[in-house]
C-alpha cells in the first residue's frame, strides 16, 4: 500500500537525519581545540602515566571510527557518560530534569495553541477593523522580541515593581505543606510566570499564521462556491474554511519544537526554573561538555521523533499530499 | 526567434521594474515605517559611537547604578558606565554581527538551493537530505553548542548564526529553480553552448534574486534575534559591547532583582525596534509580491 511505503520512506529519513545528528555530535565535540584528556580530567597537573592510562580507559588512543563505534555502543546502552558537574551519570541528571521541563512547555504549547487558533480566526474574520489591526500589530510585536526579554519584563512588573509572584524557582527552598494544596498552590503560584511568558513568545507566530492562513483560504474558489450556495456566517467558517486552514498549523505546530526548545532554554533560564533549558545552561556556565552533548543529543532526537510523527499525522489529516 | 535583450535595455527594464515596485510598495505604510527605522538605526551605528563615551566612573560608588537623570538620559550600570552610551555603541556591534551573518546565510541557502535544483538527481537529494537536517536540528541547543566548541569571539558568533540559518532559504530558492531551469530561454542558452555556470550565473540568479533579496529580510531579522540570545546566554565576546551583552551583564549582575529597569529595557527596545523594521518590511514585500493577499 502507498501507506506503508511512505511511512517506510519516512522512518528511513528519520533514522538518516538522527545518525547525522550522532556523527555531528561525536565529531563536533572532538574537534575542540586541545587535548580531550585534559578536557576531561581538567587538571594540568595530572602526571603522564595517569594521562596515559586515562586515555587508553576512554579509548582516546584508537582511531576516531573505533571511538566513533564505542560511542555507538555507549548509546545503546543508554551511557551518555557522566557530567563533570554532577558527578553522575548525564541520562540520570536530564531525567530528572525533563518533568518541570514537560510541565512549563506543555501548559504554555497548549494554551497558545488554542488561544492562538482563536485569535487568528477572529482577527482574519474582522479583518481590517480596529480589532484586527491592533491584533496583528501586537502579535508582531511579540514576535519581534527576544524570548528572555519578554521573561525579564514579566518578572520585573509582577514580582519586582508589584511582588504578586514569586521572582524564581519552582518553589520556595525549605517549605513544607500542610497538604497537597498548599504545595499545589505554591507551584501554580511559581509556574504563572514563566508559563505566561512562554504563552506569550509561541502565541505570536500561531495567531499570524492562523489568520494568514484562513484569509488565503478565504480567497478560495469553493468558498465563493459555498457563499452562492447560500451558506453564511458561522457554518461559512466551521465547515469550509476551518478544516483547510488548520493544515499549515500542523505542520507549523511540528516545525515550533526546534524553538520550543529555543525557549525553555530562555525562559528557564529567567526564572531559575530546575529544567532541561536551565540544565543546558549550567552546562554552558560550567563548560560541562558531557551534559551538553547529552542534553543537545536528547532534545534533537525528540524533535526529529516528533517531526516524523506530525509528518505522519499530516498525511493522514490531507490526503491530498502524495510525497 | 526571441528577441536578444542587450546590457543597456535589460538596465532600463530594471529600472522601470524598480520604479513599479517602489509605486506599489510606497502607499504600503508598514513598509515605510520599516524602512524608517533602519535608517535611523543605521545612522545610529554609523556616526552614533563617535559622539559617546562608554567608560567607568571613576568617582566611586556614587555613579553605580542611577535611574535616569539629566546627566545620564538611561541612567548607569554597575560600572557606573551610561547605559545610552552603551545603547549607541552596541547598535554597532549587533547591527554588524546581524548582517554578517545574514550574508553567510544568504550565500550558503542561495548557492546549495541553485546548485540543488539544477542540477537535480543524486546532488539534490544529497543537499536536500542536508537542508532537511538543519531545518529539523534545534537552532538554539545547536548554535549554543558551536558557540561553546569554538569560543567566544566575534567572528565565531557570526559563523554559528550564519552557518544556522540557511535552510529555509536554500529549500524556497531550489524550489523557483526548478522553475525557471525549464523555461525556453534556459533551454535555448543550452542549446548555444552555454556551460552549467553561465546558465546558473546569468539566467537562474537572476531570476531568483528577488526571492533571495525577500528572504533576507526575514533571515536579518532572525539573526538579530540570534546574536542577542547567544550574547544573553553568555556565548558572545564580553569585549565587545552588544544589546545582547549588556543584557548579559544585567542579569548576571542581578538588574532584575535590584529593579534597574533603566538598564534592561533599553537594549531590549533597540532589538525589538530593529527586528520588527525588518518584519515590517518583510510584511510590505510579501503583501507587494503576492497579489493573494492584497485587498481583494
Amino acid at each position: 500500500m502507498k501507506m506503508r511505503g511512505f511511512i517506510l520512506n519516512k522512518l528511513g529519513q528519520t533514522v538518516l537525519i538522527i545518525f547525522v545528528v550522532l556523527v555531528i555530535n561525536f565529531f563536533l565535540f572532538r574537534i575542540m581545540p586541545g587535548n580531550p584528556v585534559r578536557i576531561l580530567i581538567r587538571n594540568p597537573k595530572i602526571s603522564a602515566e595517569a594521562l596515559q592510562r586515562v586515555t587508553e580507559q576512554f579509548g582516546l588512543d584508537q582511531s576516531k571510527f573505533v571511538q566513533f563505534g564505542y560511542y555507538l555502543r555507549d548509546l545503546c546502552l543508554g551511557d551518555l557518560g557522566h557530567s563533570f558537574v554532577y558527578r553522575r551519570p548525564v541520562l540520570d541528571v536530564i531525567m530528572e530534569k525533563l518533568p518541570p521541563t514537560l510541565l512549563l512547555t506543555g501548559t504554555a504549547t497548549v494554551l497558545s495553541i488554542i488561544l492562538g487558533i482563536l485569535l487568528g480566526v477572529i482577527f482574519a474574520w474582522k479583518r481590517g477593523s480596529k480589532l484586527d489591526v491592533a491584533g496583528l500589530s501586537l502579535s508582531l510585536v511579540l514576535y519581534s522580541m527576544p524570548s528572555f526579554w519578554v521573561g525579564i519584563l514579566m518578572v520585573m512588573l509582577f514580582a519586582v515593581y508589584w511582588k504578586i509572584f514569586p521572582l524564581f524557582g519552582m518553589s520556595v527552598p525549605g517549605t513544607s505543606f500542610a497538604s497537597i494544596w498548599g504545595r499545589l498552590a505554591d507551584l501554580l503560584k511559581h509556574m504563572f510566570l514563566p508559563t505566561v511568558t512562554f504563552t506569550l513568545i509561541l502565541i505570536g507566530e500561531y495567531v499570524l499564521i492562523m489568520r494568514n492562513s484562513l484569509l488565503e483560504v478565504m480567497s478560495e474558489d469553493y468558498m465563493l462556491t459555498a457563499k452562492a450556495k447560500g451558506v453564511s456566517g458561522r457554518n461559512l467558517l466551521r465547515r469550509h474554511a476551518l478544516p483547510n486552514a488548520m493544515l499549515p498549523m500542523v505542520t507549523l505546530i511540528a516545525m515550533n519544537l526546534g524553538f520550543i526548545v529555543g525557549g525553555a532554554i530562555q525562559v528557564e533560564t529567567v526564572f531559575s526554573w530546575p529544567g532541561l533549558g536551565r540544565l543546558m545552561y549550567t552546562a554552558l556556565m560550567g563548560r560541562d561538555y558531557p551534559l551538553l552533548q547529552g542534553i543537545f543529543l536528547f532534545v534533537t532526537v525528540c524533535v526529529v521523533g516528533a517531526n516524523f510523527c506530525a509528518d505522519l499525522l499530516y498525511r493522514y489529516l490531507d490526503p491530498r499530499v502524495k510525497t | 526567434m526571441l528577441q536578444i535583450v542587450n546590457r543597456k535595455d535589460r538596465f532600463i527594464l530594471l529600472k522601470k521594474n524598480l520604479a513599479s515596485f517602489w509605486g506599489i510598495y510606497r502607499r504600503n505604510t508598514m513598509g515605510i515605517a520599516g524602512l524608517v527605522i533602519l535608517v535611523c538605526f543605521a545612522l545610529m551605528a554609523l556616526i552614533g559611537p563617535y559622539f559617546v563615551t562608554y567608560t567607568s566612573a571613576a568617582e566611586g560608588i556614587e555613579k553605580v547604578l542611577q535611574p535616569p537623570s539629566a546627566e545620564h538620559w538611561l541612567g548607569t550600570d554597575d560600572l557606573g558606565r551610561d547605559v545610552f552610551a552603551g545603547v549607541v555603541i552596541g547598535s554597532r556591534i549587533s547591527l554588524v554581527v546581524g548582517l554578517a551573518a545574514t550574508v553567510i546565510s544568504m550565500v550558503i541557502g542561495a548557492v546549495i538551493g541553485i546548485v540543488s535544483g539544477y542540477y537535480g538527481k543524486t546532488l539534490d537529494a544529497l543537499l536536500m537530505r542536508l537542508t532537511d537536517i538543519f531545518l529539523v536540528i534545534p537552532w538554539l541547543p545547536l548554535m549554543l553548542v558551536m558557540a561553546a566548541l569554538l569560543g567566544p569571539s566575534l567572528g565565531n558568533i557570526i559563523l554559528v548564526i550564519g552557518i544556522t540559518g540557511w535552510a529555509g532559504t536554500a529549500r524556497i530558492i531550489r524550489s523557483q529553480t526548478l522553475s525557471i531551469k525549464e523555461r525556453p530561454y534556459v533551454e535555448r542558452a543550452r542549446a548555444i553552448g552555454s556551460g552549467d555556470l553561465h546558465i546558473m550565473l546569468h539566467h537562474i540568479l537572476p531570476n531568483v534574486f528577488p526571492l533571495i533579496f525577500a528572504n533576507t529580510i526575514l533571515v536579518a531579522a532572525v539573526a538579530i534575534l540570534s546574536e542577542t540570545t547567544l550574547s544573553f546566554l553568555g556565548m558572545g565576546d564580553p569585549t565587545s559591547i552588544s544589546w545582547g551583552m549588556m543584557l548579559h551583564f544585567a542579569f548576571e549582575m542581578g538588574a532584575v532583582a535590584f529593579g534597574a529597569w533603566w538598564w534592561l529595557i533599553p537594549p531590549g527596545i533597540c532589538v525589538v525596534l530593529v527586528v520588527l523594521g525588518f518584519t515590517f518590511i518583510g510584511y510590505a514585500l510579501d503583501e507587494v509580491l503576492n497579489p493573494k493577499l492584497r485587498r481583494r
